[in-house]
């Protein structure tokens, strides 16, 4: 899935934006009337018929029905046989959808965790160091290259990098080859050994221009005298990026996070396009899960399981995080 | 996705402006002496420094070699990939693969399918996304704060979720593989993160231009279309711009939907045909240039309101 992609980016606009107009925010005394005088706020409701309408027929109703299906046996072609918890207590022995779990956080390691260590190191640099002393023209370019496989549909680059790893006359195979180094060739995403790491070398390269590009947009909210003041105190580069960079940023790096936390759980393109969750189980996800179960053995019930136990752990994942960041921020007030 | 907190707890909003900068350094001091020799700039670059840039340039340079590979054995045939190999630049212009792949694929077909369902769902859901915000953020209706905690929900569900409900639904309306099975679903899922966006922005709306107008007697209508959309424009484009792009990006729900060919967009036409007998080497690396070309136009296209749009928050 390529939530990941400028949609989370986005977010953090967002958020910006809106703090930005918040700022300056009055709050008149009459804050429960909207803002154009003398309508009564409750014809508004006009204006949320269509988009709540189609809310409730697009994302209300299937959830709902989705839940329900949970508790069936459903095969596609005769009604709905309620069998109760049976779908959860297989779900809860299954070793496939463990497998598919233990896959996730190997996704998050790729998609969430080196990117945005590698992605702060990133950032500083460009910021402190390279637009400083080399210009900010070289900076720029460097961050567009960086961030060049994120605005690729994320199947799309996936299969740019599926191309270099094509068994048998693929470029890396290839490459190995021309430099005298052929007994490392390899099926790439063909051998259960190496499918999983291929894949989550794909998904960095992917996923890294997006918290450089974030990052480096709220570095510049740091004034450089701060940081030229910390070099004339004889604070060392790691210094700085410790005391300054990472307090600036602290808002961003959750944004960053939480975004990209929810984007590897729900990863579902590269799999697809590269795998299709093989050899074996070795590279199977959640989301790939529930669709071949939809799909390709027809357990409606179980597919709908699995969604819905992958919605409880994305939305028990986002409350865990936004309560952090929340006491953090509070922490941070009370100082 | 602070934004949700802010929202829930509005008195929280006053503190966390990005002025409680770091453990700052006292500024006050150094300052002239700073303006005077500054430790920055071309004259005190330091070995170390070149070390770095390097460091950064051969990082640059391997995110690129993808796509230089891509774009370089595009244009060889597959004999001659086999003799000399990805790295060399083709012996002679071939175009048998791409225009093997253009056919195949009846490119022209797909680029227009996914136009038109990318520009139908970024009007769509702009659209949307404004009277939803007219009334959430201007009109403040009551219980507000709820309907946006749902709106979000819509944009952070897994899609497989709704994948099987919305299959079956489609499917009795008809609608299965139609390209307005798609548009609907989008224009819903991309209109919640514009309401939210947007009911915040428009919450900050100027007071005295609503009470102007609506001294002057307009009615709400008319004054959404003269003076809130106008006004707001800038950040509208932004969304349609962003909703086109995401929606073409999309994968799982047009995979779905959209099961025959005629239909399909972009990024799932090459993606079903990788590992047909028609893709050689050099016709694969065809299909990913051709999937690559149209996201990389738009991004050189809209490339200064995408860096607008991302760095609109920082220059404050």
């Amino acid at each position: 899935m390529s939530a990941l992609d400028t949609r989370a980016a986005t977010t953090i606009e967002a958020t910006d934006a809106a703090g930005g107009g918040r700022r300056s925010r009055r709050r008149p005394a009459g804050t429960e009337d909207g803002l154009i005088p003398g309508a009564r706020r409750s014809t508004y409701w006009l204006y949320l018929v269509p988009g709540l309408a189609l809310l409730a027929v697009i994302v209300v109703v299937p959830l709902v029905w989705n839940v329900y299906l949970t508790f069936t046996e459903y095969r596609g072609i005769r009604p709905p046989e309620w069998i109760g918890l049976e779908n959860w207590v297989e779900l809860m022995g299954d070793r496939v959808f463990w497998t598919s779990f233990g896959n996730s956080i190997a996704m998050i390691l790729a998609m969430v965790i080196v990117p945005t260590l590698l992605g702060l190191l990133l950032a500083a640099m460009l910021f402190d160091l390279i637009g400083r002393k080399f210009g900010g023209k070289l900076a720029s370019f460097l961050r567009a290259t960086y961030y060049l496989p994120q605005i690729l549909p994320a199947v799309i680059a996936a299969i740019v990098i599926g191309w270099i790893l094509r068994p048998q006359n693929g470029a890396l195979n290839q490459v190995l080859e021309a430099i005298g180094l052929g007994e490392l060739q390899h099926n790439w995403l063909g051998s259960p050994d190496t499918a999983l790491p291929s894949l989550m070398v794909i998904m960095v390269w992917v996923q890294l221009g997006y918290p450089i590009v974030i990052f480096m947009a709220a570095l510049q909210r740091v004034d450089p005298e701060l940081y030229e003041a910390a070099e004339l105190d004889g604070a060392n580069w790691f210094q700085r990026f410790r005391a300054i960079t990472l307090g600036m940023i602290r808002p961003e790096i959750f944004v960053v996070t939480l975004t990209c936390t929810i984007a590897a759980l729900k990863v579902f393109g590269p799999v697809y396009a590269l795998t299709g969750g093989g050899p074996g189980t070795s590279t199977i996800v959640p989301a790939y899960y529930a669709y071949s179960e939809f799909f390709q053995s027809q357990q409606v019930g179980y597919g709908a399981t699995i969604a819905t136990a992958l919605t409880v752990v994305i939305a028990a994942v986002s409350v865990l995080f936004i309560l952090a960041q929340h006491r953090m921020e509070k922490k941070e007030a009370e100082r | 996705m602070s934004a949700i907190i802010e929202e829930l707890d509005p008195e929280r909003r006053d503190v966390e402006l990005p002025t409680d900068a770091a453990p700052a350094p006292d500024t006050e001091r150094p300052r002239r002496v700073i303006r005077s020799r500054r430790p920055g700039g071309p004259n005190t670059r330091k070995p170390g420094d070149w070390l770095v840039l390097a460091v950064a340039v051969v990082l640059g340079f391997f995110i690129a070699v993808p796509f230089l590979l891509i774009l370089v054995n595009s244009f060889k045939s597959p004999a001659d990939y086999n003799t000399s190999g990805p790295l060399t630049l083709p012996t002679e212009f071939y175009f048998d693969g791409i225009v093997a792949f253009w056919e195949r694929v009846n490119f022209p077909e797909k680029l227009w399918n996914s136009v038109f369902i990318s520009g139908l769902v970024a009007v769509f859901a702009v659209l949307i996304s404004m009277f939803n915000a007219f009334a959430l953020g201007i009109g403040r209706v009551k219980g507000r704060l709820w309907i946006v905690v749902l709106i979000l929900l819509a944009n952070m569900l897994p899609q497989e979720v709704l994948l099987y409900p919305l299959y079956f639904m489609f499917k009795e309306a008809g609608l299965y593989d139609s390209q307005w099975a798609v548009i609907i679903i989008f224009t819903v899922i991309q209109s919640a993160f514009g309401t939210y966006l947007l009911a915040s922005v428009y919450s900050t709306f100027p007071r005295e231009l609503l009470e102007a107008a609506s001294l002057d007697g307009a009615s709400r209508w008319q004054i959404l279309w003269r003076v809130v959309y106008p006004i707001s424009r800038p950040t509208l484009s932004v969304l349609l711009i962003f909703f086109f792009i995401w929606t073409w990006n999309e994968f799982l729900i047009p995979l779905t939907f959209l099961v025959s060919n005629a239909t399909q967009t972009v990024p799932v036409a090459i993606t079903v045909l990788q590992g047909d007998r028609l893709m050689d080497v050099t016709t694969t690396s065809a299909s990913a240039l051709l999937g690559l070309i149209p996201t990389l136009v738009f991004f050189l296209i809209f490339q200064r309101t995408l860096t607008r749009g991302i760095t609109a928050g920082a220059v404050k």
